[in-house]
């Protein structure tokens, strides 16, 4: 994994980013939070990161209406959404493919799962 | 086809039973005066037997001819096959053995047979409880935080499962742990309670009203009925009492003239009802049933009658509203209840994850349904929607969905202490 990879980590729970935040930097990220909807476009706008993890019920603000924002800006579209959900259900998740989400992970998840579709998504992107 | 595997299981139990006593063929061939190759045609299904060879072999056997021929019968055998046909196994179930399995164990055969039942009925439930938490925005937000929480524990969990740890981080992740492990207990032991309550009322039940609201909304609120609804017969008996309302007040109050006046005085219920000359209660309404598209912004409605009950909803998002129980009581529309003349508008914001600023709109009709002589009923109405061009900041949290999830700290009207 290039050091020079950042990933957004747009989530609420502080025990699920702080563990996150762990092992995305202990396998060569650079992670950046951001802890609700409000601003969570903007703050992507600023960051440019190489990849956005996205919780899809965020204080504020939906995950899904954040993705609709990113996948509709010309300048963001192109950067890889992985929405994290607790929500397995598949109108929700068919919502969220159809937005544009590049992936989609079900709470809860291990570690491992996480790190491999990770690599996985990354692998094909610039 | 049922007798051909009957007379597939005599032939099975017989050579299971003579295993038992450790007879040979021979042997149980002899003391039932057949020969031992007849024996072995029956053993193996080549022949049918019955009459008096059935019950000498029976008895030779130590049993009676109806153990033979009966007992497991062609249910067991129909749900044993179900079993092999729905579940995948890994290796598969030996499906040729289905006859050697319910006669040599008839047991453990009756008790898979008992399992699939049960399966069959817990995956009824699930079914239930999930179409029941896709509706139920209170429940569906316990489940998220407890799943959020299991998420936590589980990635902390599988850090600390790791060698060679910097303690600092071990010290860490163990009190992350812990912390979660007691919220996950506490929500977990709330949320159980709270199914279990609700199973009570009626797990699997959608009311016929929830059956019309679900489908105004899939038909984002119009009532263009050129295909079937596919609701039940009591769901399509409240969408006409529905449909008769919304007729009735669009007699009343036409399309166009709402809409008029809407392009003139924008979405505030009270000046149209001003410029329409309209009760406040006709025009709130008839805004909630014009479809979403049309609007200049989303709009919600809840309709209670004097006692709370909530009659009707159309969600909005950042309004949560709760199916079971409830609401609480600091909405607005319960205040206009006490003063039916005057109509309430209030800006506020609902406790909970989304925050965002809403207005709402109520107001009370008053009637005597029975006449002079009879009870005055109110039913009351509050619209809802998004509030625009104002910071967040600027609107104080005054209001929940309901008790059970509303994290407000201290309330003066809180009933029952929060799920989570």
């Amino acid at each position: 994994m290039s050091d020079s990879k950042r990933v957004l980590l747009i989530e609420d729970e502080p025990n699920i980013t702080e563990a996150i935040r762990f092992v995305l930097t202990r396998e060569g990220w650079h992670v950046q939070t951001h802890a609700e909807g409000r601003d969570a476009v903007e703050t992507v706008r600023e960051r440019k990161p190489d990849l956005v993890i996205l919780d899809v019920m965020l204080p504020n603000r939906s995950g899904l209406d954040i993705l609709a924002d990113l996948k509709a800006d010309a300048d963001l579209r192109t950067i890889p959404v992985m929405m994290l959900t607790a929500r397995g259900s598949s109108p929700e998740r068919e919502t969220a493919l159809r937005i544009g989400a590049d992936c989609f992970m079900t709470k809860p998840f291990s570690n491992r799962e996480m790190l491999d579709t990770v690599r996985s998504l990354m692998a094909g992107s610039p | 086809m049922v007798r051909d595997r009957e007379h597939r299981l005599t032939g099975a139990r017989i050579r299971a039973r003579r295993a038992e006593r450790r007879m040979t063929q021979a042997a149980l061939a002899e003391a039932a005066g057949i020969s031992a190759s007849y024996l072995n045609l029956i053993e193996h299904d080549k022949r049918r037997i019955g009459g008096g060879v059935l019950g000498r072999v029976a008895r030779a056997l130590g049993t009676d001819p109806a153990t033979l021929t009966e007992g497991l019968g062609p249910d067991l055998y129909a749900a044993l096959e179900s079993v092999a046909e729905r579940i995948p196994s890994n290796p598969p179930p030996e499906r040729d053995r289905i006859d050697g399995l319910a006669t040599d164990y008839p047991g453990w055969a009756a008790l898979i047979a008992a399992l699939d039942t049960r399966v069959a009925a817990l995956e009824h439930r699930i079914t239930a409880l999930g179409e029941r938490m896709s509706h139920d925005p209170v429940l569906s937000e316990a489940v998220h935080d407890v799943l959020s929480t299991v998420t936590a524990i589980r990635s902390t969990a599988g850090i600390l499962a790791e060698d060679g740890l910097d303690p600092q981080w071990q010290a860490r992740f163990h009190r992350n742990l812990h912390e979660d492990s007691q919220r996950l207990a506490d929500g977990a032991q709330r949320l159980a309670g709270y199914l279990n309550v609700g199973e009570a009322a009626n797990s699997d039940a959608v009311s016929p009203q929830e059956e019309v609201e679900a489908w105004l909304s899939a038909n984002d609120w119009s009532l263009d009925m050129s295909e079937s609804c596919g609701l039940s017969e009591a769901g399509e008996t409240a969408l006409a009492r529905h449909t008769a309302r919304v007729t009735a007040d669009a007699d009343c109050l036409p399309d166009e003239a709402l809409r008029a006046a809407l392009k003139e005085v924008g979405l505030d219920p009270f000046r149209l009802a001003d410029t329409l000359g309209a009760p406040v209660t006709r025009v709130i309404r008839r805004l909630a049933a014009l479809p979403a598209r049309a609007m200049p912004r989303p709009l919600g409605l809840v309709e209670i009658d004097g006692a709370g009950a909530l009659l009707f909803r159309r969600q909005v998002t950042g309004f949560l509203i709760p199916r079971y129980g409830a609401a609480c009581a600091l909405w607005p529309v319960f205040e206009a209840l006490l003063t039916p003349a005057h109509p309430i508008h209030r800006r506020f914001r609902q406790h909970g994850r989304d925050t965002r600023p809403l207005e709402s709109w109520s107001a009370v009709d008053l009637t005597r349904p029975g006449g002079l002589a009879g009870p005055v009923v109110a039913r009351a109405v509050m619209l809802v929607a998004p509030l625009e061009g104002v910071a967040g900041d600027g609107v104080p949290e005054t209001v929940g969905a309901s008790c059970a999830l509303c994290p407000a700290p201290a309330c003066p009207v809180r009933r029952e202490s929060a799920v989570l």
